[in-house]
This record gives C-alpha cells, sequence and structure tokens, in this order.
C-alpha cells in the first residue's frame, strides 16, 4: 500500500513542531518519544504501521482548535483516532503527520431522559454511553462487536453498525448532534436534541466521513428504552441456499427482527470450538435469529419464523427459552474474531454488503477463490442487511499476506458486482482506497473530493485514506467550459 | 415566465446544466411542481423540468428496495408498495391541500425537501431512506453515490447531503430508496384535556416507554375542533394522541399498556383502523388542522420537552400551534399583514430558539413577497454558513441551481 510521499520539509522541522504544540497542549499531552509512539503505530488492521511525528492528546475543544490551526500553518498533516479499533487502517498514521487522539475526552456530559438524548464527550466508549444509562432502563442502539473499546468519535467517523442495525439503523440514525473542528480552528455546532437540520445535512455527510473532514469533539446520541422481552433461534440448515430463502421470507412475511445473523460452516465449527456455544455442527448454515419487543410480540414471531425456518427445511431449531440461553447462543457470534484468531495464526476480516438474495451466489465464488488462492475463509454474515464478514485465514510468516490481500479484493469486487459495495461499515480507510475505482468513476470521486476540499482546502485532514489518487483542491475545482449553443435542440422547449 | 427545457433523459440533462454552467444561466429545478412554494421564490433564466425521469426500474419487496427515476409521481409509488403489503416507512406528508396547489409529488422532490410525517420519530427522516443517488451537479457532470444496499460506508454519504438541499446542489435523476413493511395492525391512543404542557410531559412518558409509539402528537381543543374524526373533532378538550403499529397481538398488548399508563393522568379512548388513519393524515398534512387559508405557516424542530416554551411568544400573539414528534415539532399558524415590513413573525418566531443547539424554525407556507424578504431556513452562525457556501460552490460553481431557494446567496 503506498502513502503520499512524505513532505520532507515537515520531517526536519518536527523537534519544532512538537515544541509549538507542546506549548497549546502542556506536559504528557504531546508524545513524541519513540518508544511511547508504538502504541499508535496503527489501528485495527494491524498489517499497516507507521509512526506519527507525534501524538497530540488535547482535553479541550480550544486545544484541538489551536492544534488543527498550527499543524495547517505547518503544513503538517493530521489523522485523528478514536479507540484506534479501525479495521480498515482509517487512523494508520502518516510519517508527515501528527495523530490527534481524542482519549482524553472521555465524558459523559448530559444525560437528558425527558428528550431521550444523551450528550458525550468523543472519547467515550460505544458501551460507555449504553452503561450510563442502563439503571433507568435505557440504551444506545448501535452495538459493533468492539462496543467496549471503540469510541462514539470512532463510530461516528465510520458510522458503525452492529447486529441490531436492521431494526434500530447504523450510527447515521441514531444521532441528534455533533460539535466539530475545521482545519481553521472554527468549532461547528449541528443539530442538537431536535430532529433533522434546517439547511445542509452536514451531520449526515461527517457521518462515516473517516475523519477526513473535521474533528468531531461532541456528539449527541438519541437513546431508546430497552424492550420488555428478546428471545433468538438458532437454526440449522443444510445449505446457504435454504438458510438464504428462510431470510428473504422472513423480511418478505413483514418482519424485522431485532438482529438475523447467519455463520457458514467454517465458522460454527471455529466459534463452537471456542466456546461451546451449543452450535449444531452438521449444518451448513447457521442463522440466529432475534426478536424483541412485548412477550406477546416476541411469541408470536418466533412461532412464524420458526414455521418458516421448518418450511425452508431447517434441521434443527432451538428457540431460548431464557435469559441465559439467548446470550449463550449469541456468545458464539460474538466470539467469532477471536475464534478464528484461534485456529489461524493471522486473518483479514472483509466487509463487503450484497443484496441479501445473491448470498448463495456469492458463497460460492469465494469457495471457488478459497481453493484458487489456497487460503482458508470462514463467513459471518449481518443476513438481514446483506452485510457479508468473510474472515480470510493466512499466515504472515509463510508470506501469505499478498495472497490474502488479492484474494480480499477479489472477494469486494464481486460484492460490486452482484450490486453491493465494498464496505458496510468497516469504512475504505487505506484498505479498501485502492478499490474504489471498482465502484466509482473518477467523476464520482472528483466530487468527493470537491467536498473535501470546503472542509479542509490544503488537504491536510488524513490524507492518503479513502481516496486512491489525491488532487489538489485548485485542480479539482477547475471547470472545462464548452461554451456556445445549447445543446440537444431536440430538447422540448415551452 | 422563463422558458421552460424538458430533458428526456439524464444524458440531456447533464449536457444542458454544462451548458448553462458554460453561459453563466441559472435554472430552476422542477420535478412536478407540488412544492414550488415550499422554500424562497426563484428568479432564474429558464425552468428545467424534470418530469421526463420517471418510471420505477427495480422493485424487489423481499429486498426491501426500490429504485426510481427521480421525477417518478409519489403517488405512483406509493400505490406500488401498497400492493405489497409495503411503504415508505418516514410517511412522507401531502401538501396540496396547504399549497392549494393540484400538482403531483414526486419521490424526488419529497427526498429534496427532507419532509417526513409523524412516524420520523420512529423509523427516520426521507434522509434514513434514501440509499443511492445518481445526480447532475451544477458542474454539468454526472456523479453518484450510495448503492441498493443498506450497510453501505464507501465514500461521504452524497444521499443525506442532497435530502434537504432542495435542488441547490445537484438535479436528481434517479433515486434509490429503502422500503418497508406495513403493519399488520395500527391503533391510537387518546388522552384527553391536557394543556400543552402536561401534554408534552405524557408524550415524553410514552416516548420513554418500551411500548414502540411511532406517533405522538398534540392537538389543543381549538384545533382539535377542525379533525374530520368524531373522537377528536367532537371532543371539546385537547387531544393528545399516540399511535401503535405491528403485529396484532402486539399491538393489543402495547394499546392496553398505554391506555393504563395514561389513563392515570385523564380520560383515554382508542382510534381503530380507518379513523385512526385519517388523524395522522390531518397531523401530517397540516392543512385541515390549521384551515386559514391567509395565515402564514411555520414549522418548527425544537427540544422536545421546550416545545410549549417554544409556542408561547407565538401562542400570546394570537398564533395557533399543535405538536407532532412528541414536542419536538411545532406546526404554527400566524396571521399575517401583507406589508413591506411584516416579516411574517420570523423574529417572534426565532427569539423562542435563541439558546444554542435549541431548533429550527422554516416558513413552510407564506405569500412569495414574504418568503423573498425574510430567512426563510434557520440562518446559520457565520462559520457554519461559510461552510455552507463552500459546499454549495463545491457541486455548482456557478451557482446556476435554484439560486437564492435556500438562503439569499446559495
Ligand atoms: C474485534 C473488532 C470488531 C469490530 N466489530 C465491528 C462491528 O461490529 N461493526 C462496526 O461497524 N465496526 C466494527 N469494528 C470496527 C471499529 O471498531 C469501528 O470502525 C469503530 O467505529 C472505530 O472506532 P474507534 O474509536 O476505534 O476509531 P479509530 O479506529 O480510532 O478511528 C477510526 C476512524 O475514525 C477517525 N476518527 C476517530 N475519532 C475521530 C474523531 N473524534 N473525529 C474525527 N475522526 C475520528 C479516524 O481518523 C479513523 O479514520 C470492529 C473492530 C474490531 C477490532
Amino acid at each position: 500500500m503506498r502513502m503520499p510521499e512524505p513532505d520532507a520539509d515537515v520531517l526536519v522541522r518536527r523537534l519544532g513542531l512538537v515544541a509549538a504544540l507542546r506549548k497549546i497542549v502542556p506536559g504528557e499531552g504531546v508524545i513524541a518519544d519513540d518508544v511511547a509512539l508504538r502504541v499508535y503505530e496503527s489501528d485495527g488492521l494491524t498489517a499497516y504501521r507507521q509512526t506519527p511525528l507525534c501524538v497530540v492528546l488535547p482535553d479541550t475543544v480550544e486545544q484541538v482548535s489551536a492544534v488543527m490551526r498550527l499543524c495547517d500553518a505547518w503544513g503538517a498533516k493530521i489523522v485523528p483516532r478514536g479507540a484506534g479499533t479501525s479495521l480498515s487502517g482509517g487512523a494508520l498514521p502518516l510519517a508527515d503527520g501528527i495523530v490527534l487522539g481524542l482519549g482524553k475526552f472521555n465524558k459523559v456530559l448530559e444525560i437528558d431522559y425527558d428528550n431521550r438524548a444523551v450528550r458525550v464527550q468523543p472519547g467515550v466508549t460505544n458501551l460507555g454511553i449504553s452503561q450510563a444509562v442502563e439503571a433507568a432502563g435505557f440504551y444506545y442502539a448501535p452495538d459493533p462487536s468492539s462496543q467496549i473499546a471503540c469510541s462514539i468519535g470512532g463510530n461516528v467517523a465510520e458510522n458503525a453498525g452492529g447486529v441490531h442495525c436492521l431494526k434500530y439503523g447504523v450510527t447515521t440514525n441514531n444521532l441528534l448532534g455533533l460539535e466539530m473542528v475545521l482545519l481553521s480552528g472554527e468549532v461547528i455546532r449541528l443539530g442538537g436534541k431536535h430532529l433533522d437540520s434546517g439547511g445542509y445535512d452536514l451531520m449526515g455527510i461527517l457521518t462515516g466521513s473517516e475523519g477526513l473532514l473535521g474533528v468531531i469533539t461532541e456528539v449527541t446520541v438519541r437513546i431508546l428504552k430497552q424492550p420488555e422481552t428478546a428471545r433468538a433461534v438458532l437454526i440449522g440448515f443444510p445449505s446457504s441456499e435454504a438458510a438464504g430463502a428462510c431470510v428473504a421470507q422472513v423480511i418478505g412475511a413483514g418482519i424485522i427482527p431485532g438482529g438475523m445473523e447467519m455463520m457458514d460452516q467454517a465458522a460454527i465449527h471455529a466459534a463452537e470450538e471456542f466456546c461451546q456455544a451449543g452450535y449444531p455442527l452438521e449444518a451448513e448454515a447457521l442463522l440466529i435469529v432475534e426478536l424483541d419487543g412485548p412477550r406477546a410480540e416476541v411469541d408470536y414471531l418466533i412461532e412464524k419464523v420458526s414455521g418458516i425456518a421448518l418450511a425452508c427445511g431447517a434441521n434443527s431449531l432451538r428457540a431460548s427459552e431464557t435469559e441465559a440461553e439467548r446470550t449463550a447462543f449469541w456468545a458464539g457470534r460474538k466470539a467469532a474474531f477471536p475464534a478464528i484468531g484461534r485456529i489461524s495464526p493471522d486473518y483479514l476480516c472483509m466487509d463487503g454488503t450484497i443484496p441479501r438474495n445473491r448470498l448463495p451466489e456469492v458463497l460460492a465464488r469465494i469457495r471457488i477463490l478459497s481453493d484458487h488462492y489456497g487460503l482458508r475463509v470462514a463467513n459471518v454474515f449481518h443476513a438481514g442487511d446483506g452485510n457479508l464478514h468473510p474472515l480470510i485465514l493466512y499466515d504472515a510468516n509463510a508470506g501469505e499476506l499478498e495472497a490474502a490481500e488479492q484474494f480480499g479484493a477479489d472477494i469486494l469486487r464481486l460484492c460490486v458486482e452482484v450490486g453491493g459495495v465494498l464496505t458496510g461499515e468497516h469504512g475504505v480507510g487505506v484498505e479498501k482506497r485502492d478499490l474504489m475505482g471498482a465502484a466509482f468513476t473518477e467523476e464520482d470521486l472528483a466530487q468527493q473530493q470537491r467536498l473535501k476540499c470546503a472542509f479542509d482546502p490544503n488537504g491536510r485532514l488524513n490524507p492518503g485514506k479513502v481516496f486512491p489518487v489525491l488532487h489538489r483542491c485548485a485542480e479539482l475545482g477547475r471547470m472545462h467550459i464548452h461554451k456556445g449553443q445549447l445543446p440537444f435542440p431536440e430538447i422540448p422547449r415551452f | 415566465m422563463p422558458q421552460t427545457l424538458k430533458p428526456q433523459d439524464a444524458g440531456q440533462v447533464a449536457e444542458v446544466l454544462a451548458w448553462a454552467a458554460a453561459e453563466e444561466k441559472t435554472m430552476a429545478l422542477v420535478g412536478g411542481g407540488s412544492k414550488a412554494a415550499l422554500g424562497r421564490p426563484v428568479t432564474t433564466d429558464y425552468r428545467l423540468d424534470l418530469s421526463a425521469l420517471n418510471g420505477v426500474s427495480l422493485y424487489e419487496p423481499e429486498e426491501l428496495v426500490l429504485r426510481a427515476a427521480a421525477a417518478t409521481p409519489l403517488g405512483q409509488i406509493q400505490a406500488m408498495l401498497a400492493q405489497q403489503r409495503q411503504q415508505l416507512a418516514f410517511e412522507p406528508p401531502d401538501f396540496g391541500d396547504l399549497y392549494q396547489s393540484m400538482e403531483q409529488q414526486t419521490i424526488g422532490g419529497v427526498l429534496a425537501t427532507n419532509l417526513a410525517g409523524p412516524r420520523r420519530i420512529k423509523a427516520g427522516a426521507a434522509r434514513d431512506h434514501f440509499l443511492g443517488v445518481q445526480g447532475i451537479s451544477g458542474r454539468g457532470t454526472a456523479f453518484k453515490s450510495g448503492g441498493r444496499v443498506v450497510k453501505n460506508v464507501t465514500g461521504y454519504d452524497l444521499c443525506k447531503l442532497m435530502a434537504g438541499s432542495f435542488g441547490t446542489l445537484a438535479a436528481l435523476t434517479e433515486v434509490t430508496v429503502k422500503v418497508l413493511p406495513a403493519p399488520e395492525k395500527v391503533r391510537t391512543v387518546l388522552l384527553f384535556g391536557l394543556d400543552d404542557a402536561a401534554a408534552i410531559v405524557a408524550m415524553s412518558q410514552a416516548a420513554g416507554s418500551p411500548y414502540e409509539v411511532s406517533g405522538l402528537a398534540h392537538l389543543p381543543s381549538a384545533i382539535a375542533a377542525h379533525s374530520a374524526v368524531s373522537y377528536v373533532g367532537g371532543a371539546g378538550a385537547a387531544v393528545t394522541a399516540a399511535r401503535l403499529e405491528g403485529p396484532a397481538p402486539s399491538v393489543a398488548h402495547r394499546t392496553a399498556a398505554l391506555r393504563a399508563q395514561w389513563g392515570a393522568v385523564g380520560a383515554v379512548e382508542e382510534l381503530h383502523g380507518q379513523n385512526s388513519a385519517v388523524l395522522w393524515r390531518e397531523i401530517a398534512n397540516v392543512a385541515s388542522l390549521l384551515p386559514d387559508p391567509h395565515a402564514v405557516i411555520w414549522k418548527l424542530s425544537v427540544t422536545p420537552s421546550l416545545g410549549a416554551a417554544a409556542a408561547a411568544a407565538a401562542l400570546a400573539m394570537g398564533g395557533q400551534v399543535y405538536y407532532d414528534w412528541a414536542g419536538g415539532l411545532l406546526w404554527l399558524a400566524l396571521r399575517h399583514q401583507d406589508r413591506a415590513q411584516d416579516d411574517g413573525g420570523a423574529a417572534l418566531v426565532r427569539s423562542a430558539l435563541n439558546e444554542p443547539d435549541s431548533g429550527h424554525a422554516t416558513l413552510i407556507r407564506g405569500p412569495d413577497a414574504l418568503r423573498g424578504r425574510i430567512d426563510v431556513f434557520q440562518p446559520s452562525a457565520p462559520p457554519l454558513a461559510a461552510l455552507i457556501g463552500r459546499i454549495k460552490d463545491s457541486f455548482d460553481p456557478r451557482r446556476i441551481l435554484n439560486p437564492g431557494r435556500m438562503y439569499g446567496d446559495i
């Protein structure tokens, strides 16, 4: 993966920059020691590493603002970082850039039950929000598997999802307000505890912007009352076709489950070995369908889903009768990544989305690719919304990384080919950057970059991520003018 | 009247806009024209009639997805969905009566104005169901964003930016939306006789309950009297309403539970089927509940618990108000003297929103002259206003698309 050529001028002035940053963020808030910097060398995509110029850990918005202005003036790049769990290399440092860590922004600022809103600093963990309101029976709905570690600021920057997003939406659907700092140091507040902005939906653009537009310094989310009950059904199928048909028919019957997850045989076996969740080992595909709501609704829908599943040829079916049993059903799915980690020295977690009904075909082609590359693969799948996570097993010490990456790229191109997208929730980052051309035309990408220029005219914020080719804003803004007659004389005029 | 151009396909839209950008000719974008009176009036060199971009190209009920050319009539889409017992869950309102307009709404227009009805509190706004877009920017070039799947973080989410941009950034040519199953059963619980402040407390309790309420509105008695639903119109009292939707056994359970919760506050009643549908349509579409055709109509989106306070000044001046979105949406009618110095109540309405982050007010209906004179949309603080200007320029550097529709210079 090639990163933009570092600015030599910035590199030689490193010590000066560090000294200037220390004037803004005193004490231990600026890390420049080589050993201490190692912690920040990579994020959840550990295959890539880079030491930054330094790490800055501000704890006030004024400091963030001053750091942004300073870096802009010095020509240093800025890589925002939350908890560093990104799986796409979004928080990968740049040699000529600082890492701006938001870890000290870790306070819950306001809990407002009357308006079902919580205002927090961006470094608060996803789970931290739910825990803060748990006693009153509320929770924050998007629940990425990394929720104990990942920060809400990182969730906004990646538009994180989770297993309950089918019914309750991803991050963007659960946000009420944001505060961000622009490269100019200007602080902009968007939304609040009310719904919808009056003008352009900048909150919608910031969400999923991967740290390329602004630094998020405050987040207001909506919280929901916990459902009265939740039950899950664990259903084994003899084929992924049968499981896929079941998913389609559940939704076709007008049921939107709280969660609907699928695992293939490789994932079932790894998970079962890891945590003895009681999964049917003979199944080719396993579905976990969770229904939540009032008891009456849940029981009624469990019946309906079970009926559909049996009609689709399920060869095993268990509905949870107790909370402990429900948790056990989920334990295997939630541990899928570490479980794979145990059976393979290394693995890559891919993240494409496909139209649900193409699943059997996509799985079959992944099997062919698996044979072609000689690498094993296990699939977990947010089946309800078509978000596929193939886990490619490889051994970096055996020199398999490159093949694994090519395999991954082939899978993502396949997702696009069947009408899906390169990434459902992990972001483009550096990992999928060079595949963007498979999904977008040059003009599509140019228009996205023009939008970036409106926020970051000098290209200082997280460059080298998301966009395969960097262009200067002046160049992007240029228009190719064809003066002359109104084209298409045959266009009807009235 | 400016000359009308009617491109036949997206390619021709691109040709026209590339030419217009080169010649600096301004364009008013028109889908069906049903919301021509929403936003600030625009004066342009040409009118760009997009109505030829018509037709549903993909509808897969089991995939919960529909794709259509941007000017496909909303009614046509809703009829297709209804056949499969599906719907646009954000409940787009119909302002035909409010604007006394016979024009058809189009799907592109609904998305470009990001309008949502009472179900907004549970299901989200138009922007939350907008999965994919193709459009032509003010540079005259085609671009796309998003796709046909719900989970997608590939690049910036331009659908969100297009939603609510009122055609000031691009001409939408094709859109893809998420569709959802229509509920099996619907019930509405009514609570009678509360004043505005007490009603907002009751709505907050319902919104904070596990009963998954999909509509929460409060009609003060003078407003309720306009309802065609006899339980509401004939109540002789203020009416607070909560809608419950879902599978039959669930709705029965939740209705009973909410009746018990609200029954402790005041007298309760229950609406079924048709009556329930009529009431929520009245609440979404505004015109029948605020029937004075000469009044100006404001829409305020506020922190729900501050709803009653936000209405107070306007009420003191003889305004009429009702609440949707659990108190977070105010529909406000003010009498208007059509005089040059009259601001349509803008200062009065916005004085309630002076606290930081407290909300925004949009003039939804008023005479052209008034809409040309005042800020129809909430004005932004200077750094945000400048950013909005730069975003506009990133799509439409010559500012040829719907100039002035949202803000004076945008
Ligand atoms: C085991 C594991 C499981 C995971 N499961 C899921 C899952 O189920 N669903 C899912 O969606 N993701 C999942 N992820 C991915 C990851 O946790 C999410 O993308 C998460 O949102 C990242 O948050 P973070 O705080 O770690 O951000 P970081 O990794 O620190 O940063 C991510 C990106 O956001 C930017 N950023 C961070 N904070 C800010 C800020 N305050 N302002 C501006 N930009 C900022 C960074 O520059 C970077 O581009 C998983 C990761 C792991 C390791």
